[in-house]
């Protein structure tokens, strides 16, 4: 079924969307013990008798995920609680060692926030409410398909720390939960409590989708979506589920609670085949670690401490740097770019310019070569000086292109690459004379009739100039000495 | 709140144990007399009391990240039941007979 | 070594005597091994026999003896030097294995020791072989273990009690002067009662758990057992401290345990709880503890009588939150990464075939009335509501001691140990920890110690006191182990 087979019953009936977003803490150890967290390494390489859940062993919590977590927690406006419980939730599955994982159940790290995610078309702002936000470890990985008939376990992910954010059912729309979950990872890239790379699984998404008839205020059966891979496979796993729902219910059936899972090659979501009503799962206070007690005090200078979000960011770049709507939300997309950009705006001085090149080269620069800001080789420092050479007419646009093409391979001094190349700009006009004779005698038919009047054959011989002077000729003086003789 | 045979069996499911037609039928009789002596709880007034966790400790405490894992004295083969390039390998799960990763 | 009943000058018992020979040289560490070997076969320890130990490797023990007492020349004498001290095999050490007397863990090898191991070990001490136990600690008499029942050595056709009734036993039998035990209910006191030795569980938190195999975390404590107080006093000084590795222990400072013989208990109270001593108690245990009350008086004590009137629920509490716990902490038990793997019918049947064929009935039972007890739709009637009544149970003694009560005495036992094969019901069973049970719900500090013979058989007396105050509770113990005298044991 395509997710528009059929727009007309669609527009009769309103998708309601509520999501549950796990991410991977950014932390050295693993949440419950002092293992390696890290991506990729050999089988079962970062494991201990705590995260084996060998006999014995007990859960120690790493303190820094519980400061990441209260740090994610505030940015998304919620209240983080000053005593908060870790549960065992029970179940058995091969990549779970202890046959429990550790979580937060009846009393989370915090509650009721929430998230605005842009407006609705007829104007109303998009607010999305945060459910809550709970700490709890990761599981192990299953292969099934390495070896026949059999499921190879790699328990180095298990124990890693997670939190899940769990929102309201608050969206209205694929597109609606597409923004809260750009929304979502742009704060916690701020805020740099993850990777929040899906790709990786440092961010996972589960939603819950119903649809209902417009107009009704109560709630239609849910169904759960799960494995979608990408932001635009969450947008169109909700699509697909959401017609599925709407054919059931417009011809008079009636939508099962259950899990579905996304077949994003086949663009198809299909029912897991876990049996429903098996999962009880037994929630219980996790008598190896006692309550979670955060003072006050403490939660107050996290709350001091955050960065400036991307909202406030953006509202500073539009006051602070005149810029339009569309070069803010460009250049606030990441944490990185935004420091970057504000780097060569503050050095340089002229705000407009210091954008245009940021987005223009810097990012098309990002883009071909997948690289990072981080570590990219032109320093905003540099590109700054780039600008200011621009602008005090000693190198010229073109001229300075070049320069940059230079900078990103070798990371050189802008000055130092226009000197030693012989890109700085010329205005003698001995030698602006010199190279128009050139030209001019090179294109006879084009300066006969560019002296008889064709005004717009004045541009091919600038360019023509430029050319040969490597970029170096002022145009502006150019065009002063072509008028001239035009005149004589 | 009597225990029948099919609690029985899903609550043995739960637990993941085999068991036999007799010993569920056993299991019935020994847990609705054991429960049974569990019933004067009900009459216990608690209205207004906390439940009893974290006994005895004042707090969570937490470590710093990072620092040197538990050593295990014996690697993994040592005593997995089965292990392969590393990884323990179990029967696959019957929901899982088409290939993919979790 | 003497034997079993015959007991060494009081106050310094025979852990001492063997630190101070060792640290003098008089004997070594691979003397006092050989000493205790020979102990265990004479008393027939082996499997045939009181079937004391799960697994006992006298070579490597002789041979480890030897290498630690070379270490510990040069260094101040640990508290424990030489000492050989039995383990309960559901606490993890390197070379034995560690079974929790369960088929499910058959010859599993534990890659790492636990933290009371490290510690004994630092103390100078000799870790001696494995000693039997209810498998996964879920019994009262030892005899649910999957290598077969231990005998009490003072009565082989009784129970030693349980679930640590080989390490009694291994003390009672004089294989060992002090011995490392579990407790989640009452399983140090009640075999220290039934086999007349001592038997002390510390304060939750007090000593670390990690390397304990859990059976119920909340109630879960490492205890010991001693020959008489100061062997236990003595073991418990060199176990307990705040462990990293366990997010329940605490930083409080330890007390010197072994040094509150010396602290007078002149004006101290003891609480005699009518709770404990119900009209249906045995006149013969009563008797017995009207005994230890006039010593305590004389002692210059003030007896006072208090009530703990939540007493009654505590074994229904009990039987609630442990197998909630258990049933949880022995989920890992799944034949996936160690011990038992029975095939199946793919990954569930896998499971399912491992679990029923590795755990036996009491432990199949009690994993059953946990999972039930936590299943959706009976949570809060049983477990929400058991953990409230838990709540209720402590205040009860946080109200007596505040009153001004230093230390409670009761018996340890309704009874004195049956007989082998004696009990079948489970909940009857369940009940020979009634009076234990209620120091694990509250976490506060307790012990076992000989106050005579009913029928010929010990009889154990229970002091309990508040939360870390393991010192008072000592010096009383102590005061009653001389004044009681031969009476202790006959």
């Amino acid at each position: 079924m395509s997710p528009r087979a059929d727009t007309s019953l669609e527009s009769q009936w309103e998708m309601v969307v509520g999501l549950e977003v796990h991410v991977q803490l950014r932390t050295r150890s693993k949440a419950f013990c002092a293992c390696s967290a890290e991506y990729g390494a050999h089988p079962n390489v970062n494991t201990c008798p705590v995260c084996l859940a060998l006999p014995g062993a007990l859960p120690v919590l790493n303190g820094r995920a519980v400061a990441l977590a209260t740090r994610a927690a505030l940015a998304l406006n919620c209240t983080v609680h000053p005593v908060s419980v870790f549960a065992r939730k029970n179940y058995f599955y091969p990549d779970l060692p202890k046959g429990y994982q550790i979580s937060q159940f009846d009393r989370p790290l915090a509650t009721a926030g929430f998230v605005d995610i842009g407006h609705r078309a007829e104007g109303s702002p998009i607010r999305v409410g945060v459910t809550r936000v709970h700490m709890e470890e990761d599981a192990g990985k299953s292969v099934h398909d390495r070896y026949e008939g059999a499921t190879a376990i790699d328990l180095n992910r298990a124990g890693v720390p997670l939190i899940e954010i769990v929102s309201e059912p608050d969206m209205r729309s694929a597109d609606e939960a597409g923004a809260y979950l750009r929304v979502v990872k742009q704060i916690l890239e701020y805020l740099e409590v993850s990777d929040v790379s899906m790709e990786e699984g440092s961010l996972r998404v589960d939603a819950n989708v119903s649809a209902r008839r417009r107009g009704e205020t109560t709630l239609g059966t849910k169904t759960e979506v799960k494995n979608m891979n990408s932001f635009s496979g969450v947008e169109r796993a909700l699509a697909v589920e959401f017609a599925r729902q709407v054919g059931v219910l417009s011809a008079g059936g009636v939508v099962r609670q259950q899990t579905m899972l996304w077949d994003g090659a086949a663009g198809e979501v299909r029912p897991s085949r876990t049996k429903e009503g098996s999962h009880d799962y037994r929630y219980f206070p996790e008598p190896d670690l006692p309550p979670l007690v955060l003072e006050l005090e403490w939660i107050d200078q996290m709350r001091h401490d955050l960065p400036e979000l991307p909202s406030a960011r953006r509202a500073r770049f539009v006051s602070e740097y005149a810029l339009g709507a569309y070069d803010v939300d460009v250049l606030t997309a990441s944490p990185r770019i935004a420091e970057y950009y504000e780097s060569v705006a503050r050095t340089h001085g002229d705000a407009k310019v210091a954008a245009n090149w940021v987005m223009g080269e810097v990012l098309a620069q990002l883009r071909a070569t997948g690289g990072d800001v981080a570590t990219f080789r032109v320093r905003p420092r540099d590109l700054a000086q780039l600008l200011d050479l621009v602008r005090d007419g000693i190198v010229s646009h073109t001229a300075a292109k070049q320069v940059f093409a230079t900078m990103v391979v070798t990371g050189e001094q802008p000055a130092q690459i226009a000197e030693r190349d012989g890109l700085v700009k010329v205005d003698d006009d001995a030698q602006l004379a010199a190279w128009l004779d050139d030209v001019m005698s090179e294109l006879p038919t084009e300066t006969a009739r560019w002296r008889s009047g064709e005004k717009k054959l004045q541009g091919v011989l600038i360019g023509a100039v430029m050319k040969k002077s490597n970029g170096r000729a002022d145009p502006r003086k150019l065009g002063q000495l072509l008028a001239a003789r035009l005149v004589s | 709140m009597a225990v029948t045979i099919d609690d029985v069996r899903h609550i043995a499911a739960l637990a993941r144990l085999g068991l036999t037609d007799e010993r569920a039928a056993s299991l019935v009789n020994e847990m609705n007399s054991i429960l049974g002596h569990m019933d004067v709880l009900s009459k216990a007034d608690t209205s207004g009391v906390q439940e009893a966790i974290g006994v005895g400790a004042g707090g969570l405490p937490v470590r710093d990240d990072g620092g040197q894992p538990i050593p295990l004295a014996r690697s993994l083969d040592a005593f997995a039941p089965a292990l392969k390039d590393g990884f323990f390998i179990v029967p696959r799960l019957s929901t899982h007979e088409t290939p993919g990763e979790s | 070594m003497s034997a079993p009943g015959e007991r060494a000058p009081l106050d310094t018992g025979r852990a001492a005597a063997i630190r101070a020979a060792t640290a003098a040289g008089a004997t070594s560490a691979e003397t006092t091994v050989k000493q205790a070997l020979s102990r265990a076969r004479e008393v027939k320890a082996g499997r045939d026999g009181l079937n004391i130990f799960v697994s006992l490797d006298g070579e490597y023990l002789k041979e480890h003896a030897a290498t630690a007492a070379q270490q510990l020349t040069d260094t101040e004498p640990g508290l424990l030097l030489g000492v050989p001290v039995a383990i309960k095999d559901n606490i993890a050490t390197l070379h034995h294995p560690t079974t929790c007397g369960s088929r499910i863990l058959a010859g599993y090898v534990s890659p790492y020791a636990a933290t009371v191991v490290s510690k004994l070990c630092d103390a100078g001490a000799v870790p001696f072989g494995k000693t039997n136990m209810d498998e996964f600690a879920m019994g009262s008499s030892t005899e649910n273990s999957a290598y077969g029942p231990t005998r009490n050595p003072v009565a082989p056709d009784r129970v030693p009690g349980g679930s640590s009734g080989g390490s009694a036993a291994a003390v009672a039998a004089g294989i060992v002067s002090v011995a490392l035990g579990s407790e989640t209910g009452g399983s140090v006191r009640q075999p220290a009662s039934f086999c007349g030795i001592v038997g002390v569980k510390p304060t939750y938190g007090r000593v670390s758990r990690f390397g304990l195999v859990a059976f119920a975390s909340s109630l879960d404590h490492v205890g010991v057992f001693g020959a008489q107080v100061d062997d236990a006093a003595r073991g418990l000084r060199a176990i307990a401290g705040h462990d990293p590795l366990d997010s329940t222990s605490t930083s409080i400072p330890v007390g010197e345990y072994h040094l509150a013989h010396a602290r007078p208990v002149k004006g101290m109270v003891v609480g005699r709880p009518r709770e404990y001593f119900p009209d249906s108690l045995d006149p013969a245990v009563r008797a017995r503890c009207d005994a230890a009350f006039e010593h305590m008086r004389e002692l210059g004590m003030q007896v006072r009588d208090v009530s703990l009137p939540h007493t009654a629920l505590a074994i229904p509490v009990y039987y609630i939150v442990a197998p909630a716990e258990a049933s949880s902490n022995l989920a890992r038990f799944d034949g996936a990464r160690y011990g038992l793997r029975v095939a199946g019918a793919g990954l569930t049947g896998m499971y399912e075939a491992t679990r029923s064929q590795g755990f036996g009935a009491e432990v199949t039972r009690r994993i059953m009335l946990g999972t039930y007890v936590l299943s959706a739709g009976y949570y809060d009637a049983y477990y929400r509501k058991a953990q409230r009544v838990r709540t209720l149970i402590a205040d009860d003694f946080s109200r007596v001691f505040q009153s001004g009560v230093d230390v409670l005495f009761t018996p340890t036992t309704p009874t004195p140990a049956f007989a082998l094969g004696a009990i079948s019901d489970p909940y009857e069973m369940y009940l020979s920890d009634i009076f234990t049970v209620t120091a694990n719900l509250a976490g506060i500090p307790a012990m076992s110690q000989p106050i005579g013979r009913v029928g010929g058989l010990p009889i154990g007396g229970q002091l309990m006191a508040a939360h870390f105050e393991e010192m008072k509770m000592f010096s009383v113990a102590y005061a009653l182990e001389r004044a009681l005298g031969a009476g202790a044991s006959s």
